[in-house]
């Protein structure tokens, strides 16, 4: 089976999940920009990471013949850093232009401040100009008021819902997105948020359409390879190659094609190739 | 002109361009223009777009794209953008471009200093970092006749080594072998002898630069090394000079 994990913080993970990744059925992914686990001081930290989403993750992705696209933003927590948030949002338009950025993203609520207020509505406006869909992800506090805020959010700028997607959904939240036309993304974790059989009881109450299922894995407790635990799930529970297929690849495709820069395509790969000079290998010469 | 794919001026870069794009690209980088000519700024979010919107194969018919000195489309459709940005704002946005930029974006700067008039400090310093990268689209580049004409003999002699070591053929680098000068023939020659010492090979473009003021001793001391008794050492001198023109 084909996957695509469409939230997955490679940055954080080692070449072996990579490869376990690729193993498993992942030919694509995107990794969304977020929160490093420690506060950045100055906008430049923002700028490196922003472009090693698009140039040294990208490399490494296409070792393992996985296409890497990302997305691009401040994240709300970092948001409340009103000084530095105002200098990253004034280079964020260079980047969302990149190649293989898909969204921009994440953003949304951490604790709802009027600075996130800030943020939030200013990207929402960045995502207008640049013609890319969001990825907006649901606070852990208090989420089902973060999504009705959210949604309202949106609403209020015209944003349009078949090019927003809502992340790390839960039973709950899942119930006020059914019926407003935006992508339900879930997050599938080894303890918190859902799991594997969490999600196929939410597929077979809400069906397949506009579902998207990630790994979201990153620094901390996580399992990269969530996304195709949940594709034995769903065909242990019955759920045929297609309905499973829709959700693990023709979703994702379609909500960040929106876009127009998903390359699914990742060029062959030569033993001898580098990124910029650079390469994974440990050999010498 | 090193290369018959490059081209020195804004007109020729624009037809190079035009025959190459359909007619949606054409109209985007029309209007890609205009908007940078009414408003500097505008080049920010145009410039990182230019390889999906006019293409990335080699901007010559037949070019080949794996060449590190061949000008692709989007180097051509980006060095247009920056000739359309205001000459007061185009030092700061092309450093900009630069500093914010990925690989192709960077090349796409420094093939721009071909055609477009910028002060000779900010071309030495997009220069010199680029031949402090091991990434050879991003030396390649550099090494055209706007990059080695800020050079001093020190700084091009530098970067023709740096060159050799990253596979670049000696003989595109503009500037060779009219700018070699008897230090740089010294250093390749010494290059050479370190190279055959340890049994590796060298590329033959390394005697373009030697021979233009040959230095008898060194050349004495590689000669000596086709008898060494390290069959490799030996071995690896007798391929380096035979391949001497």
């Amino acid at each position: 089976m084909r996957i695509f994990d469409p939230h997955v913080h490679m940055t954080s993970r080692t070449t072996d999940d990579y490869e376990a990744m690729a193993d498993s059925g992942v030919t694509a992914i995107v990794e969304p920009a977020f929160w490093l686990g420690q506060p950045r001081t100055s906008v430049g930290s923002f700028v490196d990471y922003f472009a090693s989403l698009v140039g040294w993750e990208p490399y490494r992705a296409a070792q393992f013949g996985i296409a890497h696209h990302c997305t691009i933003a401040l994240n709300p927590k970092e948001a409340n850093d009103t000084g530095l948030a105002r200098e990253v949002l004034e280079v964020l338009p260079r980047w969302l232009a990149k190649d293989r950025v898909v969204a921009v993203g994440e953003v949304g609520y951490d604790s709802m401040t009027p600075a996130e207020d800030d943020a939030f509505s200013a990207q929402i406006a960045l995502a207008a100009d640049a013609d890319l869909p969001m990825l907006v992800h649901t606070p852990h506090r208090d989420k089902l008021a973060g999504t009705r805020r959210t949604l309202d959010v949106l609403a209020e700028q015209d944003f349009p819902p078949e090019r927003s997607i809502i992340d790390h959904n839960n039973e709950l939240t899942v119930e006020v997105l059914a019926d407003t036309g935006c992508w339900m993304a879930f997050s599938i974790y080894p303890d918190t948020k859902v799991d594997e059989r969490r999600m196929v009881a939410i597929l077979q109450e809400y069906g397949t359409e506009r579902m998207l299922v990630n790994s979201a894995a990153d620094w901390g407790r996580s399992d990269p390879l969530k996304v195709s635990k949940v594709v034995a799930a769903m065909q242990e529970a019955g759920f045929s190659d297609d309905d499973i297929s829709t959700v693990v690849w023709d979703n994702p495709v379609a909500a960040y094609g929106q876009s127009g820069r998903l390359e699914l395509d990742v060029p062959g790969q030569e033993a001898d190739s580098t990124f910029e000079g650079s390469s994974i290998r440990r050999t010498s010469g | 002109m090193t290369d018959q794919t490059a081209p020195t001026d804004p007109a020729e870069v624009t037809a190079h361009l035009d025959a190459r794009l359909d007619d949606d690209a054409r109209a985007w980088f029309a209007e890609s223009r205009d908007r940078i000519g009414d408003d500097p700024a505008a080049v920010r979010v145009l410039f990182p777009a230019v390889s999906r919107r006019v293409g990335r194969g080699p901007l010559a018919p037949g070019g080949d794209g794996d060449d590190p000195f061949v000008w692709h489309r989007d180097d051509a459709g980006r060095a247009l953008l920056l000739a359309a940005v205001d000459p007061g704002a185009r030092p700061g946005e092309l450093r900009d471009c630069y500093t914010h930029g990925d690989a192709r974006e960077r090349r796409g700067v420094l093939r721009s200093l071909e055609v477009v008039e910028v002060d000779d400090e900010v071309t030495a310093e997009l220069v010199d970092d680029a031949l402090r990268t091991n990434d050879v689209r991003l030396v390649a580049a550099a090494l055209g006749p706007a990059g080695v004409a800020v050079l001093d003999d020190d700084g091009f002699a530098q970067a023709v080594l740096k060159a050799v070591f990253v596979d670049l053929d000696l003989e595109r680098i503009a500037g060779i072998p009219d700018r070699v000068t008897p230090e740089l023939s010294r250093m390749m020659a010494d290059f050479v002898h370190e190279r055959v010492a340890a049994g590796r090979a060298v590329p033959a473009s390394v005697w373009t630069v030697i021979d233009r003021h040959p230095p008898a001793d060194r050349l004495a001391a590689i000669e000596a090394e086709r008898d060494h008794e390290d069959p490799h050492r030996a071995a690896a001198a007798a391929a380096a000079l035979d391949a001497r023109p």
